[in-house]
């Protein structure tokens, strides 16, 4: 780490952080040291420990080890209060406003200016609102409910609480992740006169044109580690993103050869409009098709509307040519298609129920006889899905919330899988699974494949997209920039696709389709 | 600007954002305000009819009636209203209230000669413990409002029955003093009424003046934000339980004062009254937005229904089928208002993709 010692005091420092969460360790022995008046930015791949690390800040979480310094004395952060005491603040991708509330109770909650009596001054907290927003340059009225802001002016009103307590650190975490281009402008002017001032500014994106254009300093984190940290000038985005997923890609996919039949599932110019547009693609019998892209791009919502759980408002969805209709799940399943959701205890699982319960709630009715289901009928099915999953269970009759989050999700599969589809969707298939089991996850898509299901797989781990997917579907902002084969499917050619990056990629089929913003 | 965002909208639509945003929600804000005008309005249509067909609906004693109907669930409305806009709810008022008359009877039985400020004491302060029973369950123990006062709505009860062991406490073991509280009248105003009126005045002042009391809508508008915010969730809520059970318990002695006879059984079933009070005034059933005054309203207009129909010779029967409309027009306004906002803003929300 280069020290230069002309430059801006350092105000804040972490080192040797360390934070778990159970037996994953979402940070192991992080460094970081923000300067007075400097931007610094960090980049990761997704769950490379960006938002650990902005909720330790943030005082959410308390590292399990390691030092913070403000000013060099040592910062103890216990709670969201003393953050905000300590003069940090954070704005998190989605801001955390209270709808119901003005805009100016929301800038000043908890720290209204009072008059006798302690009384809210009211006059005086919407005077110092439309001060703030002055000195930001936007017109905001500082009467109206947050409800219905746009989310770059929601972060206006977060910058505008930060300023309003003097905050010397601000920690924005993907900031520009759901704003249009010139709503990013806006920003980046706010954020230059923020840093002018002198505040020390963590800027976390996916977005390299901006880390370059804001940054004096860049620091890589990878699998909770930190990498690097180097002045801009002496670094380039290739070498960034290798830094950012420069690892060894594990032998833990076993990935069978699988001879690719006719055109199974067909998606043409599906849009729906704000969240992603103008999306086509097929996938075919025994291939398993992987979607990446960073979290935002649009993936989930992608497949959720073609299996009728979002409405789209343009484009078609075709099983074997066959189209569905639009906003019918039931329809979709009928067509043999199947979904694994992304969120398995909100989405995938009733918790409560037991194993055996929630393994056959998709075949109620082939099941039941004369509309009754019997218990046997019921526990016969689960078994035999539940052995050949291999699912550790007590006893198929324990609630499903008892087991551990792989045979959990084993139990997800095995309920789609026992509707015997044709189309198999799974939404990010191991997250939150220990490598053991998603191994087994891997084993078992790929032998579905093998038997002749089209699987599409949207995953954030690259390393399970390179490992599977016999084509990659790369998604940036919406929209689907890039198409790859296995073979030319690399680290660097993905990650530079899903973060939008026009520089000259070292591999690649298809040209570079992005459309719009940025 | 309108919600008609298109995909395209995004370089070529130069300072869009920063035009002041006001129709939306300040539309929004307006309807809201419309909501307790709306209330009020009704109000004043319903005891126009009444009178209309029958003026001795608000001659003296009517009028004297009327506001008297409306105090205790005044009372109950803005201690429920408090709790509501935390995204929390207190069914075991009913039974506070129950609770709370008998321990006052109870005390004049023992000391004839109790001044009513004793009781008055007295009778919040059995409401005040049961209200931290309830914060404590609810703050400490993190079991949901709704499941912890339906059972202490069972255990107050129970505890009130075997306290009383059947026993009936009659107007004549009441103090002279105190049941001319509950006929006395200031101004022509019940006195009693003027309980009610007070205590509007400052939950109203408080809400609206106090750091805590706008940390309360914060905590029911978004409780994850407000954790993010710092502000002692657990704490807040507690303390709007302790404050819903203290106002439950004044309202017992007010039942007392008016009634005069007690047993076991006052209050019972108010509860789901007063949450419709609560609903009806304007305050989101899911917390953050409303006012105690609006519940209030709410609580009068149910009472006045009450007292209206049977002057209207409409059956009784349907006042509760007028009530149940009321509360379906009152969340029905709700849900429309809501997907509107979240329509405009999911059009705002384009990416620019």
């Amino acid at each position: 780490m280069p020290e230069r010692e002309e430059d801006a005091p350092v105000l804040l420092t972490m080192s040797d952080v360390r934070k778990s969460f159970g037996a994953v360790h979402a940070l192991v022995d992080v460094r970081l040291e923000l300067r007075a008046g400097e931007v610094h930015a960090l980049v990761g791949e997704n769950g490379a420990g960006k938002s650990t690390l902005v909720k330790i800040l943030a005082g959410v979480h308390e590292p399990d080890d390691g030092v913070l310094t403000l000013d060099g004395q040592p910062l103890r952060l216990t709670g969201p209060a003393d953050a905000r005491a300590a003069g940090i603040a954070v704005i998190y991708q989605e801001p955390t406003l209270f709808p119901d509330l003005s805009v100016a109770e929301n800038i000043f909650m908890g720290r209204q200016p009072l008059r006798g009596l302690r009384r809210i001054d009211t006059a005086l907290m919407r005077r110092r609102a439309a001060d703030l927003f002055r000195r930001l340059g936007v017109h905001l009225d500082p009467d109206r409910p947050a409800r219905g802001l746009s989310i770059a002016d929601q972060q206006l009103v977060e910058i505008a609480k930060a300023l309003s307590f003097d905050a010397r650190v601000l920690v924005m975490d993907e900031p520009t992740a759901a704003l249009s281009g010139v709503e990013v402008e806006r920003l980046f002017a706010v954020v230059r006169s923020l840093r002018e001032a002198g505040a020390a500014i963590l800027f976390i994106s996916h977005r390299f044109e901006e880390v370059f254009a804001l940054a004096a300093r860049i620091t890589v984190l990878r699998d909770g580690r930190w990498v690097s940290t180097d002045p801009v000038e002496a670094l380039d985005t290739a070498q960034v993103v290798r830094r950012m997923v420069g690892r060894e890609i594990s032998q833990l996919f076993p990935k069978q050869e699988t001879s690719v039949g006719e055109t199974v599932l067909g998606v043409r110019g599906l849009t729906r409009t704000g969240v992603f547009s103008d999306v086509s693609f097929e996938v075919h019998r025994g291939e398993i098709v992987a979607l990446a892209g960073l979290v935002g791009a649009g993936r989930s919502e992608v497949v959720r509307a073609l299996f009728g759980l979002d409405p789209y408002d343009a484009g078609e969805v075709r099983v074997d040519g066959v189209r569905l209709p639009r906003g019918r799940p039931a329809a979709a399943l009928a067509a043999g298609l199947a979904l694994v959701p992304e969120d398995r205890r909100q989405q995938g699982l009733v918790m409560e129920l037991s194993v055996e319960r929630n393994a056959t709630l998709t075949r109620r009715w082939p099941l039941a006889r004369f509309g009754l289901l019997g218990r046997r009928a019921e526990r016969d099915a689960a078994r035999t899905w539940a052995d050949r999953l291999q699912v550790k269970a007590g006893r198929l009759t324990d609630p499903v919330s008892t087991l551990s989050g792989g045979n959990q999700q084993k139990v997800v599969l095995a309920k789609w899988l026992a509707t015997e589809p044709r189309v198999l969707i799974v939404d990010e298939p191991t997250r939150g699974i220990d490598v053991g089991t998603k191994a087994e996850v891997h084993r078992l898509m790929s032998r579905l494949a093998a038997d002749g299901v089209a699987v599409l797989m949207v995953s954030s781990e690259l390393p399970e997209v390179l490992g599977m997917a016999d084509r990659v579907l790369v998604m940036h902002e919406g929209r689907l920039v890039r198409e790859l084969t296995r073979d030319a499917a690399d680290e660097e050619s993905v990650m530079l696709a899903a973060t939008g990056t026009t520089g000259a990629p070292a591999t690649g089929i298809s040209t570079d389709r992005r459309g719009g913003a940025a | 600007m309108t919600a008609t965002t298109t995909s395209g909208a995004t370089p070529e639509t130069p300072p869009r954002p920063s035009e002041p945003p006001r129709d939306g929600s300040s539309a929004a804000h307006r309807i809201f305000m419309a909501r307790e005008l709306g209330i009020g309005l009704a109000l004043v249509l319903l005891v126009a009819a009444t009178t209309a067909v029958n003026p001795r609906f608000v001659s003296g004693q009517g009028r004297k009636d009327l506001l008297l109907g409306a105090t205790i669930l005044v009372v109950l409305a803005v201690g429920q209203a408090i709790v509501i806009v935390t995204r929390n709810v207190d069914l075991s008022v009913g039974s506070v209230l129950g609770l709370s008359a008998f321990a006052t009877g109870k005390l004049f039985l023992a000391m004839p000669d109790a001044p009513i400020v004793l009781a008055l004491f007295a009778g919040v302060g059995v409401g005040l413990l049961c209200g931290v029973v309830n914060g404590a369950l609810i703050a400490v123990a993190r079991v949901p409002a709704l499941v912890v006062t339906l059972g202490t709505l069972y255990v107050f009860r129970g505890v009130d029955y075997s306290w009383a062991a059947g026993q009936q406490i009659n107007a004549a073991d009441l103090p002279r003093g105190f049941k001319s509280l509950g006929t006395a009248t200031l101004l022509g105003i019940p006195v009693l009424a003027l309980f009610a009126v007070a205590v509007l005045l400052a939950a109203g002042f408080y809400l609206r003046s106090y750091r805590s009391g706008r940390e309360l809508y914060a905590i029911g508008s978004d409780p994850a934000a407000a954790r993010l915010h710092g502000i002692p969730v657990g704490r807040r809520v507690f303390g709007a339980l302790v404050v819903s059970g203290g106002l439950a318990g004044l309202a017992g002695v007010l039942y007392a004062a008016r009634f005069g006879t007690l047993d076991a059984a006052a209050g019972t079933g108010i509860e789901l009254n007063v949450v419709a009070a609560v609903v009806v005034g304007g305050v989101a059933i899911f917390g953050g937005s409303g006012s105690v005054y609006g519940a209030a309203l709410g609580a009068v207009l149910l009472s006045t229904i009450g007292s209206a129909l049977p002057v209207l010779r409409i059956d009784p029967f349907w006042q509760q089928a007028v009530v149940g409309a009321l509360i379906l027009a009152a969340i029905g306004m709700d849900r429309a208002l809501a997907a509107r906002i979240a329509h405009r803003l999911r059009g705002r929300r384009a990416r620019g993709a």
